[in-house]
């Protein structure tokens, strides 16, 4: 019967291992009396090797199988992400037991991953975007398609930041063991895992902005000069949770932090990332440039359509502005109007950018 | 436990950048010889700061998958990696001869191999005549055929011109080619004038560049007058000046090139086995069924 295969393993290792003690979550084994000791937290009694092995569907046992001869890995990321994504800290083997026998289910980013209980105790994974949790998508077992389903998001646009929280619906990995899990969780979001173990052990190596800019060479050797409100302005463009949902731990220095919030996120950023590095010199680029003045006509409400059209394109919303919708000022029409009536070769308001150069 | 981390440039603009170290590691995984086998790009993620620490193996063996010897490779993957001991001098290379090094990483207790770029390890030469074959689908292709490997040029690495001519230089020497030359992007002898340089009618133009994208796909058939408009394509081969022009695209997505990232890995004393072997036969078995499609 190949139901009783999971648990033939168990009995063996229990066999095996009982002469060396077992103590693990709750459960207890060791040499006693010519027999063993069995000690759970709701049983305690001396059995012999016959005994051991029928205790093998004990949940103690089945638990102990799993964490010490399936999973393995001690100190590992991988070992502690599953224990944390079950609780096992928290919560007791049976409460443990009865959560996964209908799916233990955690949020990691944008992504749901569930804990299923299976034969002899082992554990099944699955892995998909949180809304997609109860609906019928596209299933996959090999977690090596992840890189590809999530370069995309949901119109198409390629993800340069793998963190940005518009990870694509419709596909969920599944039946995948521990290691499996592991690796999909890792190809959706490169190297969180890894961090975030570092950071619960109290040795996340953080890289605060100036040791990052000072590393720079090449084209991006100049970012050291982007100034401490344009880093600021920096942080709050790219790194807040509407853009990015690691949770930055970076600030300025080590003893000068930026006011932007860090984010809530999981899993945290230990330094800025390549993404932040290149937008960085292109604003430091652009921070050279002194401020002028400018007169410009407008009416009250073309003054509100320019910062209408500054705020759909910074939260992103332009594509969900309707067609017809001719009362948002980020509006197409409305904003081919405003062209149409204020803007010449010379640019807004007929103002040039440069007055001297046409002087 | 020992893996192999395939390093790239990626991209924050072209989502197909990462696309030939995945499947080269896909060829790679499928051969068994490591324990783990992950993908890492200055420009995507995991980046070369953090993938070290996503392997729980002790030993690493570092394949850079750029095409020369220089800036990336000398200056910006050892120092991202945290190789501090690392020294260029330790490679003890002129330009195209880079062998491998064994280091410390700064962040983790792990062995690493940082090895030289698949773009000047000598079997890439064999990488370029496999591309030959597999764009003209002709195993035995050479007889009547000229060859140009084109390179980018100077401007942005002076040991960049130096990978195209040591492969031209060893193709030549093989005598499969009626002529081979090296020609180049942005200095003489330029690949648009890449008709003048043959004799041969048939030319074979292959790309010494690690990913296809803006210049593979869109400067080089424009100059050489494949096509007017990248966008509208072009034939293979296409007719230019009386030659036939047989444009491959670049090399580095040829599926053998997986073998060229496991004999750095071999050269640097990894536990292989058998898998060279295994991953040149099917490598070449693909690239053959590929080019008859
Ligand atoms: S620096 Fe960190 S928090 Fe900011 S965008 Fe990059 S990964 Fe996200």
């Amino acid at each position: 019967m190949s139901a009783s295969a999971p648990l033939e393993d168990v009995a063996d290792a229990l066999a095996e291992h009982a002469d060396d003690g077992i103590d693990f979550d709750g459960l207890v084994v060791e040499p006693a009396d010519g027999g063993y000791r069995w000690e759970t937290p709701d049983e305690q009694v001396t059995v012999g090797e016959d005994g051991l092995r029928e205790r093998a569907d004990d949940p103690y046992a089945t638990n102990w199988y799993y964490w010490e001869r399936v999973v393995a890995g001690h100190d590992t990321p991988r070992r502690a992400f599953l224990r944390w994504l079950e609780g096992a800290d928290d919560l007791g083997v049976p409460e443990r037991y009865d959560e996964l026998r209908g799916g233990h289910t955690r949020s990691w980013g944008e992504l749901a991953v569930t804990a299923v209980l299976s034969e002899g105790g082992r554990r099944r994974y699955e892995v998909r975007h949180e809304d997609d949790l109860g609906e019928d998508v596209d299933a996959y077992t090999d977690p090596l398609e992840a890189r590809h389903l999530v370069k995309h998001d949901d119109e198409g646009r390629y993800r340069p930041l793998s963190t940005a929280p518009s990870l694509p619906h419709g596909w969920a990995f599944v039946d995948l063991d521990g290691g499996e899990a592991v690796q999909t969780v890792e190809y959706v979001y490169p190297a969180t895992v890894s961090n975030w173990h570092r950071e619960r052990e109290g040795d996340l190596d953080v890289d605060h902005w100036d040791e990052v800019a000072e590393r720079q060479t090449g084209i991006y050797g100049i970012v050291e000069q982007l100034d401490g409100d344009a880093l600021e302005w920096a942080a709050e463009a790219c790194c807040v949770d509407s853009q990015c949902l690691k949770r930055r731990e970076w600030d300025e220095s080590d003893d000068e932090e930026l006011d932007v919030p860090r984010g809530d996120g999981e899993f945290p950023c230990r330094e800025p990332c390549s993404l932040f590095v290149a937008a960085a010199r292109k604003f430091t680029t652009l921070e050279r440039e002194e401020s002028r003045e400018y007169t410009f006509e407008l009416t009250p409400a073309e003054k509100e359509q320019l910062e209408d059209i500054v705020d759909a394109v910074a939260d992103g919303r332009t594509d969900e502005i309707r067609e017809a919708d001719v009362n948002e000022g980020a509006n197409r029409y409305r904003a081919r109007f405003l062209r149409a009536k204020r803007m010449d070769d010379r640019g807004l308001s007929g103002t040039p950018t440069y007055p001297e150069d046409h002087e | 436990m020992q893996a192999l981390v395939i390093v790239g440039h990626g991209s924050h603009l072209n989502p197909g950048s990462s696309d030939p170290a995945f499947s080269h590691a896909d060829t790679i995984r499928a051969s068994g010889a490591f324990d783990e086998v992950r993908e890492a790009f200055w420009k995507e993620e995991p980046s070369f700061r953090e993938v070290l620490r996503t392997l729980e193996s002790e030993e690493v063996f570092v394949v850079p998958l750029f095409i020369s010897e220089g800036y990336f490779t000398e200056q910006v993957i050892p120092r991202e990696l945290r190789l501090s001991d690392w020294d260029p001098e330790d490679w003890d290379s002129d330009g195209t001869d880079a062998d491998h090094v064994t280091v410390q990483a700064g962040d983790v207790d792990k062995t690493v191999h940082y090895c030289g770029p698949v773009g000047t390890h000598d079997s890439m030469s064999d990488v370029i005549v496999e591309r030959a074959k597999s764009i003209t689908d002709d195993p035995d292709v050479g007889e009547g055929f000229g060859l140009a490997v084109v390179g980018h040029g100077t401007e942005r690495n002076e040991n960049s011109a130096k990978a195209i001519h040591y492969h031209a230089d060893r193709i030549r020497e093989s005598g499969r080619f009626e002529e081979v030359k090296a020609v180049f992007m942005d200095e003489d002898p330029e690949v648009d004038d890449v008709t003048e340089f043959f004799e041969a009618e048939d030319v074979v133009v292959v790309p010494l560049f690690v990913a296809d994208g803006f210049h593979t796909q869109e400067d080089i058939p424009e100059d050489m007058g494949l096509t007017d408009d990248y966008r509208t394509g072009y034939d293979v081969p296409t007719e230019v000046d009386g030659h036939r022009i047989w444009y491959s695209g670049a090399v580095g997505t040829e599926p053998l090139v997986a073998d060229v990232i496991l004999e750095r890995a071999d050269d640097a004393g990894a536990d292989l086995a058998d898998a060279i072997e295994r991953v040149r036969r099917r490598t070449e078995s693909e690239g053959a069924a590929s080019a008859g499609d």
